[in-house]
């Protein structure tokens, strides 16, 4: 077993003598991108809900892996190929949250995309193909001697399929600049942790791969942060990839159209709310003198107008036009993709 | 001029590229010092150096999945699946990522990606290693699917597949790599997607195919005139993107057709050919079009396979009854 990395403890009180791997003022910043992930999944959540907003995954309770992650990273230099449960960390990278809202309002056009300049991948859905590819842009911009590191993310779920391994097992080869960030949030939508693997450790994996692998406590933002910040750092040094497990847990649905309460233990719940993120960091601050309610509130309060200005922002975004069915298909639309685009157009304008 | 057969044209298309380029690379099985199981990428990695004639691990999915990744960092791979039967196991990352990632970023990002395969029965190789899986890859929009029928156009349509800003799949006709040479320039030319080639005029039926059955076609035709029958032969050359204009205008012209593939009948690129013929050339048909492929059945081993490959005389056959029909 790999001994799990953890520095900040549920009650707020650092691990024996354990130091912080962020700067007070660096640990605010990540409390505010962690809160600001927390409300976003209110309020998508609500808006889905009221039939305003698509299907929702929420990160709920993994806060500290999504931003201790991404706050190692350089976005000037550095890239994010994202599975789909990392909203913030893409927003922390420069994908502005009012272009992310308007996807998930269905204003699903160019406006929304991915700024050029931004080293951001699109979200991914067939779980675990990302790795190849985070792999392939790795090795690629190695080849192109940058300095550049790639951090991708997988769950416990996704890790099953064949393309981690592929994926992995490429970028060990090739000695690729590549953090492979494992959320293990303990839950493949029903399915739990124990069915995905008889492995007693996902970082054990690595071995495997020829690069080393680390556990994290996964709700602990300064040893998520830590890990991740080591790793990018080997990357960049020319020393290849590392699989980082973070041990967290799906503090809710998989997503909107999910219901736990069918196959979740309600005292699981309640044990990781005990270990929550966010309230952890939080009573540290306070034991430290750098925090108090007033504080608190005000910074929830700003997060919160930050989120309503980008919904209302998003909510003016363009809709969506038939014809765009035949956008970026192909550089240049083939004929007889020509005639099918005149086809539909003529029967919307006839509708 | 130089002389070149199929094999020695996509070996000077990828080492004139490469030279041109330095973006481009070669990664898959074996490509390195053996120059791949037919020597395709002979010489190259003595050329062109270990960083951009890569061997990979044997993974067909990863092949792929980096070269998406590869593509996006700025460089232009050029992947090798030994078989195109192999790409079972990367099938996921050609329709569902290469083919779809330009549309899932709305044009942010774009994977100038070819995908070379070669296929094909008649060499005798077990199973997988023959598969003529084509048409998968017409139902994954994004991806580009070009056949090559002989040695001039594999040089041309490799170059157009490499310099394409969209992911080709390119598949190679195995049984033709050697059998004999053309005409095939030294230097960059390409031959543009989308347009097929009536490779042999006729006035009484039209035979349509493409790779390796194009030239059981053009032996099919000479055995025809010897009956007393003109056969047109049209090459479709590329299936995605269709030239519908070529072939319903060589079609039309004899009013009688037969398509040829060496993939299973049902669901077959054929169907396509006959469902656009039957939409576009209806009226200047006048005789059913038949369809001489293999058989709806698994890919049989090497002693079975002269029944179950569309054949010179199946392909005569069939075109003497729609002649006389």
């Amino acid at each position: 077993m790999t001994a799990r990395l953890s520095i900040l403890a549920p009650d707020g009180k650092l691990a024996n003598g354990a130091k912080p791997s962020l700067s007070d003022e660096a640990l605010v910043e990540a409390l505010r991108w962690m809160l600001m992930s927390r409300i976003y999944d209110e309020r998508a959540t609500a808006l889905q809900r009221q039939g305003l907003y698509g299907v929702y995954s929420p990160a709920l309770g993994q806060e500290a892996s999504v931003v201790g992650s991404s706050m190692a990273l350089d976005p000037a230099r550095d890239w994010i190929v994202p599975q789909y449960r990392e909203l913030i960390a893409l927003v922390r990278h420069g994908y502005p949250l009012e272009r992310l809202a308007a996807i998930g309002m269905g204003r699903v056009t160019e406006t929304a995309r991915i700024p050029d300049g931004v080293n951001v991948l699109p979200n991914q859905v067939a779980l675990a193909t990302q790795l190849p590819h985070a792999a392939g842009l790795a090795w690629g911009l190695k080849l192109q001697k940058k300095d550049s590191v790639v951090m991708t993310y997988v769950g416990d779920g996704g890790s099953s399929e064949g393309d981690f391994h592929e994926g992995l097992n490429l970028a060990g080869v090739q000695k690729a600049p590549v953090v492979f960030f494992l959320s293990n949030n303990q839950w493949a939508i029903s399915t739990p942790r124990r069915v995905q693997s008889a492995t007693p450790s996902f970082a054990l994996r690595a071995a495997g791969y020829g690069f080393p692998g680390v556990e994290v406590d996964g709700n602990d933002v300064l040893a998520v942060y830590a890990a991740a910040s080591e790793a990018v750092e080997r990357a960049r040094a020319g020393g290849g990839p590392t699989l980082i497990e973070s041990i967290t847990y799906r503090m809710s649905f998989h997503n909107t159209t999910d219901n736990p309460s069918l196959y979740e233990d309600p005292k699981d719940r309640a044990e990781a709310s005990r270990r929550d993120p966010i309230d952890r960091v939080v009573k540290h601050l306070k034991q430290r003198g750098l925090w108090d309610d007033e504080l608190d509130k005000g910074m929830r309060a700003s997060v919160r107008a930050e989120v309503d200005a980008a919904l209302d922002k998003a909510a003016t975004f363009p809709t969506v036009t038939p014809s765009q069915l035949f956008d970026n298909v192909y550089s240049e639309l083939p004929k007889r993709l020509l005639r099918q685009r005149e086809e539909l157009l003529g029967e919307t304008r006839e509708t | 001029m130089t002389q070149r057969n199929v094999l020695e044209a996509i070996n000077s298309a990828l080492d004139e590229e490469m030279s041109a380029d330095p973006r481009v690379m070669v990664l898959g099985l074996d490509v390195g010092k053996l120059g791949g199981v037919f020597r395709a990428t002979s010489g190259l990695l003595e050329k062109h150096g270990a960083n951009r004639v890569v061997d990979t691990p044997l993974a067909e999915a990863s092949i792929i999945g980096a070269s998406l990744g590869l593509a996006i960092s700025g460089m232009v791979p050029v992947a090798e699946i030994q078989f195109l039967g192999f790409t079972a196991q990367a099938f996921h990352q050609i329709g569902p990522q290469l083919g779809r990632y330009r549309a899932r970023s709305r044009g942010r990002f774009h994977c100038q990606v070819t995908v070379r395969a070669p296929f094909g029965g008649g060499i005798s190789s077990p199973e997988f290693h023959s598969d003529a899986v084509e048409a998968q890859f017409v139902q994954s929009p994004g991806i580009k699917v070009v056949m090559p029928s002989n040695a001039y156009d594999a040089k041309g349509l490799l170059i157009e597949a490499i310099r394409d800003p969209d992911p080709v799949l390119y598949c190679e006709p195995d049984r033709l790599y050697r059998l004999g040479r053309m005409e095939v320039p030294d230097g960059a030319y390409t031959v543009p997607f989308g347009k097929a080639a009536v490779v042999r005029d006729g006035d009484d039926i039209t035979l349509v195919a493409w790779s390796a059955a194009v030239e059981t076609c053009l032996i099919a035709a000479e055995r025809l005139a010897d009956e007393g029958i003109s056969a047109a032969v049209v090459d479709l050359r590329t299936l995605v993107p269709l030239d519908v204009e070529t072939l319903v205008g060589a079609v039309a012209k004899t009013g009688r057709c037969v398509v040829v593939h060496e993939a299973p009948l049902s669901a077959g690129f054929g169907a396509e050919v006959v469902a656009t013929l039957a939409s576009e050339a209806f009226y200047d048909l006048d005789a059913p079009i038949a369809r001489v492929t293999s058989y709806d059945v698994p890919y049989p081993a090497a002693p079975l396979e002269r029944w179950y490959l569309p054949t010179v005389e199946r392909v005569v056959a069939a075109a003497r009854r729609t002649a006389r029909q």
